[in-house]
């Protein structure tokens, strides 16, 4: 038999925080990963655009 | 109904209960904001402009960069940081963080900042930030800091690094300009944390940690900080005497330094029957608006040229 453990409330909440964090961080990440790449790939970038 | 394993070193079955804030206390903002501060001046004073959305994304690495190495010195400093009174509220001793937790999200973090400013800015910058890491870290933290009174002195270097990070973000290499901002930073960190541990005797003697005061006594302190807060008066000038900034700059630098070496001087003078150790606390609280203004102005001093080159 599986033993199943019930969070209290104080871990759902702080669980939830913390997905709100990471979930906020990882969107920014791709954000600024698409941006980036589309700078760098700009035409000249690699010739002095810089 | 959730299903869930026991969690990582000594934590109990359920859930952890570190919140978003617990996590962002691990990377020791206050500390990274300095170094943010220090890495932009660096940036921005550079003979070279890069995009700006590579410059934003330089200094996010950086901070991230700085924010993992506080986390894994947490880590590694659990057992210390739960005997100072200034440190047990931090998330491990207090028990909201797992050590194994702070420990991955540290190495985490580091590998993404470095990888990050590698592949979007340039690797000599990832190369430096991740000398910062492991010197901090390593160097400083497991090795230095438990073992010697020099510890902030040699790991000093540490957290001089980020101007010089900056310059190579914006430029590809290491200017002499960026390591005279490097040996400002160097030489203010012993007087910054010496005049702390003179009013913080007692608590870095129960941690164990061997401080200039505990180990070389409170009159050698005091002699060794009035001779860095000199040094560090007469480096922070250099730029303006090496042509690097205007005499404006040069002024400012003088006069903070005059003032920072006024401040040494009183904790000089101070007696040993002065248990309130005031003029201690009050070259601690000037050395940080020190360090702050001479960058400011070093910044200030970069962007004023700059547009009037370009008028």
């Amino acid at each position: 038999m599986i033993e199943t453990i019930k969070p209290t409330d104080a871990e759902l909440k702080a669980r939830r925080s913390r997905s709100i964090a990471l979930a906020l961080a990882l969107a920014a990440f791709v954000v600024i990963v698409y941006f980036v790449s589309m700078v760098r790939m700009a035409p000249g970038f690699f010739h002095g655009g810089s | 109904m959730a299903l869930v394993e026991k969690g990582l070193g000594d934590a109990g079955p359920g859930l952890s209960q570190a919140t978003a804030g617990d996590f962002l206390a691990l990377l020791k903002p206050r500390v990274m904001s300095l170094v943010v501060f220090t890495a932009v001046v660096g940036l921005v004073a550079a003979p070279a402009a890069p995009h700006p959305l590579i410059a934003l994304t330089a200094v996010l690495a950086i901070a991230v960069g700085a924010g993992a190495s506080g986390a894994l010195n947490m880590w590694y400093d659990a057992d210390i940081d739960r005997v100072m009174r200034r440190t047990r509220s931090r998330p491990i001793p207090a028990g909201r963080v797992q050590p194994g937790e702070a420990l991955a999200f540290g190495l985490t973090l580091s590998a993404l900042s470095v990888m990050t400013l590698g592949v979007f800015v340039n690797w000599l910058a990832a190369a430096l930030l991740a000398f910062t890491i492991f010197f901090y870290v390593v160097v400083y933290t497991m090795w230095l800091k438990r073992s010697t009174p020099q510890n902030i002195v040699i790991g000093g270097a540490a957290g001089a690094l980020p101007p010089v990070i900056g310059w190579a973000a914006a430029t590809g290499s290491v200017g002499l300009e960026s390591l005279i901002l490097f040996l400002v930073i160097f030489l203010w960190t012993p007087p910054h944390f010496w005049a702390l541990a003179l009013f913080k005797t007692d608590e870095y003697g129960k941690a164990g940690i061997p401080m200039m005061p505990n180990v070389a006594g409170v009159d050698s302190t005091k002699r060794q900080i009035f001779g860095y807060a000199l040094v560090v008066a007469l480096t922070a000038v250099a730029p303006a005497l090496l042509g690097y900034a205007s005499p404006a700059y040069g002024v400012a630098a003088a006069g903070l330094g005059a003032a920072f070496v006024w401040y040494a001087w009183k904790v000089l003078l101070m007696t040993e029957s002065d248990r309130s150790m005031a003029a201690a606390k009050a070259l601690f609280g000037y050395s940080l608006l020190y360090l702050f203004a001479i960058f400011a102005a070093y910044l200030g001093d970069a962007v004023v040229a700059r547009v009037a080159a370009g008028a």
